[in-house]
């Protein structure tokens, strides 16, 4: 075999691997996965209790760890075995049971006010991640039951320990159980 | 799939109507205990406007309407109210929000009830005294009246169809009705032609029901109404199912995607009819409601006009109770209707039908088998589904395949279970499939509410923070140039 017709040959695939690997090259910097999309796209995927059982303060932070790689896919109690199994196909990886270590998955309980021990110190006010407590300083606190999210985080501000979790009222239980 | 353009499949069953027809309609005993349910079966319930202790008498408003899709609640009896407590309930929840009333007894009737002078009532005035009075749809869906006749008078449908088919084996609540009462079902008929302000209405009635036929006959000719007229349809299940109906006596075709008044029709059952002609007769809101009371576990299985809220076992009593232990009880039909866990449960406007059903009744169903796609579930299906292919698209968990075959558009007709050779359940798995869809839905909503409070509550403290900083940095600066000047 002569060398006029091996250079060429040669030639031809190196100019391919010069122009693929510039493409390749290119592609990486150019159209790589935009990070706040896929921000979005995990925090589409949380619940949104707004717990920090996660140890992170919120859903949107959890995601943005597990964007950055930092954190992993079972650490959200209250989002359990279906949570994990949605982020695992988001982002490819294999599924696995929550991490009991963050806490166990329970059903949807809702924080009940006992107005009639209620101070009116309003410290669960900004607690509350999800702004789901009214209430005022001097006056009663009361909960809005469909906007709790059962996150728990206004249990340790209360001087008076008058605020207790409860499963929500009839109407909603009863959607539960149906699902079931 | 190319869709169907008329109704031919469905099933010839046997009518399992005779026994309770051979008894009068008859008043049902009012129960010392009422249980009024506030939803009264469309799924959502009304807000309660009485607390324990109130006095109520026949007709006091104890629910208020919420939404589209609850009706107002009335008291169906005079009496003191226990409280507002959960009880179990016929629908799909179980268990929901009812007033318990204590009888006391005198049937006092709510002072201001008077006759309506309708004819002259403008018709959105007509609606109105609907959906005060509370009437929910009494074939067996309890939507409320006044929303679908709102809707046919907003697209100005002309047709309206009043549904006395009544194509369930053992329901024949609305064939009593017919016999005993057609003049309230035709006087009924102008009253909705009144308020929809549709041009022409068809009484549909199946052919197995030689005497209901001959009484509004009887009565439409005493009403000499040219705008009325009788359609007898041959017994076919389900025929008395909306859409199909529609089809059989109009020849339209309603969308899958669109509700009947978008072709010019409506549909509304023959006792919500009759519940309208007694509104404006007594001016009462709807308090009671026909209910066949059927079944081998029941002695003398019979038809019972009965208050809402009578608790089921006080109706079984009233037909003469058990009469061996029943195996299942039913409200509705043996098609479409639910399993009750207990007789505990009250009658509300959705309860057409109770079924005490016994060995005797209930075909053994066997053990479930896998599907050999004989496809004899897509022959059958009403809408034209392919049930098979649902099934399998349910299974795999794959929403898109899901809606793609048709999941909302499935009347949950019972007819593909029937036929089934391998006894598939599929109208129970299409309904938790839908429920569990319904669910899931309702979370997503609440999470996107709550994401969106979060952010706006971290916003809110960052910017407190920042201003907290601000006015501590100014009071500093101050303190400075006090100290230094």
């Amino acid at each position: 075999m002569s060398a006029t017709t091996v250079l060429p040959a040669i030639g031809v695939a190196m100019g391919l691997a010069v122009v693929l690997g510039a493409a390749l090259g290119w592609a990486a910097t150019r159209l790589r996965p935009d990070a706040g999309r896929l921000v979005e796209s995990i925090d589409a995927l949380l619940p949104q209790t707004q717990c920090g059982q996660c140890r992170y303060p919120g859903c949107r932070p959890y995601a943005e760890a597990i964007a950055r790689g930092d954190a992993d896919i079972d650490q959200c109690p209250p989002g359990g075995e279906n949570t994990v199994h949605a982020l695992a196909a988001l982002l490819g990886r294999d599924p696995k049971p929550p991490d009991p270590a963050f806490g166990a998955t329970k059903p949807r309980l809702v924080a009940v006010i006992d107005e009639t021990r209620c101070i009116g110190c309003a410290l669960c006010l900004p607690a509350c991640p999800v702004d789901a407590i009214v209430g005022a300083q001097r006056f009663m606190h009361t909960v809005i039951e469909q906007q709790c999210t059962g996150c728990e985080l206004c249990l340790p501000p209360c001087p008076v320990d008058c605020i207790e979790l409860r499963p929500p009222l009839a109407s909603d239980t009863a959607r539960g159980r149906r699902a079931a | 799939m190319a869709p169907r353009s008329t109704f031919p499949p469905g099933l010839e069953l046997e009518a399992r109507k005779a026994a309770p027809m051979r008894q009068p309609l008859r008043a049902a005993p009012v129960p010392p205990l009422l249980v009024v349910a506030l939803d009264q079966g469309s799924g959502d319930a009304a807000q309660p406007l009485v607390t324990a202790g109130a006095r109520v008498r026949i007709g006091t408003p104890v629910g208020r309407a919420v939404g589209e899709t609850s009706v107002a609640v009335h008291s169906p009896v005079a009496g003191v109210v226990r409280g507002v407590e959960t009880r179990p309930v016929p629908g799909s929840a179980g268990e929901g929000a009812c007033v318990v009333i204590e009888n006391d007894g005198s049937d006092e009737i709510e002072p201001g009830c008077a006759s309506i002078d309708w004819p002259t009532l403008p018709p959105q005035e007509l609606l109105a005294r609907i959906r005060r009075a509370g009437i929910a749809g009494l074939g067996g869906a309890a939507f409320p009246a006044y929303a679908k006749l709102a809707a046919a008078r907003e697209r100005s449908a002309t047709h309206l169809v009043l549904n006395g088919a009544e194509c369930e084996p053992w329901i024949c609540c609305d064939d009593a009705l017919m016999r005993e009462r057609a003049a309230d079902v035709v006087l009924g008929a102008q009253v909705l032609l009144h308020a929809c302000g549709a041009a022409k209405c068809t009484i549909a009635v199946e052919d197995d029901k030689p005497e209901a036929i001959a009484a509004i006959e009887v009565a439409l000719a005493a009403a000499a109404d040219p705008r009325i007229e009788l359609a007898t349809l041959r017994a076919v299940y389900p025929t008395g199912a909306e859409r199909q109906l529609l089809a059989a006596v109009t020849g339209l075709e309603v969308p899958h995607d669109a509700l009947p008044p978008a072709v010019g029709v409506m549909c509304q059952n023959v006792g919500t009819a009759a519940a309208a002609a007694r509104l404006v007769r007594t001016g009462q809101p709807i308090t009671g409601r026909i209910v066949t009371v059927t079944g081998s576990g029941v002695r003398q299985p019979a038809n019972l006009d009965a208050r809402l809220g009578t608790p089921i076992a006080d109706l079984i009593a009233a037909c003469g109770g058990y009469d061996s232990e029943p195996l299942r009880l039913i409200a509705g039909g043996s098609m479409t209707g639910r399993a009750l866990a207990t007789d505990a449960v009250p009658l509300t406007q959705a309860v057409n039908c109770v079924v005490v059903a016994t060995a005797a009744d209930l075909v053994a169903r066997g053990r479930e088998m896998p599907c050999i796609r004989c496809g004899d579930c897509a022959t059958v299906c009403p809408p034209g589904l392919l049930p098979q292919s649902l099934l399998r698209a349910i299974t795999a968990g794959d929403d898109a395949e899901v809606a793609r075959h048709g999941l909302a558009d499935c009347i949950e007709c019972g007819c593909c279970d029937y036929v089934c050779p391998s006894r598939i359940p599929l109208t129970a798995r299409f309904r938790s499939a839908r429920e569990a869809r319904k669910v899931r839905l309702d979370e997503r909503q609440r999470a996107a509410a709550a994401r969106e409070r979060f952010l706006r509550h971290e916003q809110r403290l960052a910017a407190m923070a920042e201003a907290d900083r601000q006015a501590f940095e100014a009071a500093r600066s101050r303190a400075r140039g006090e100290r230094e000047g």
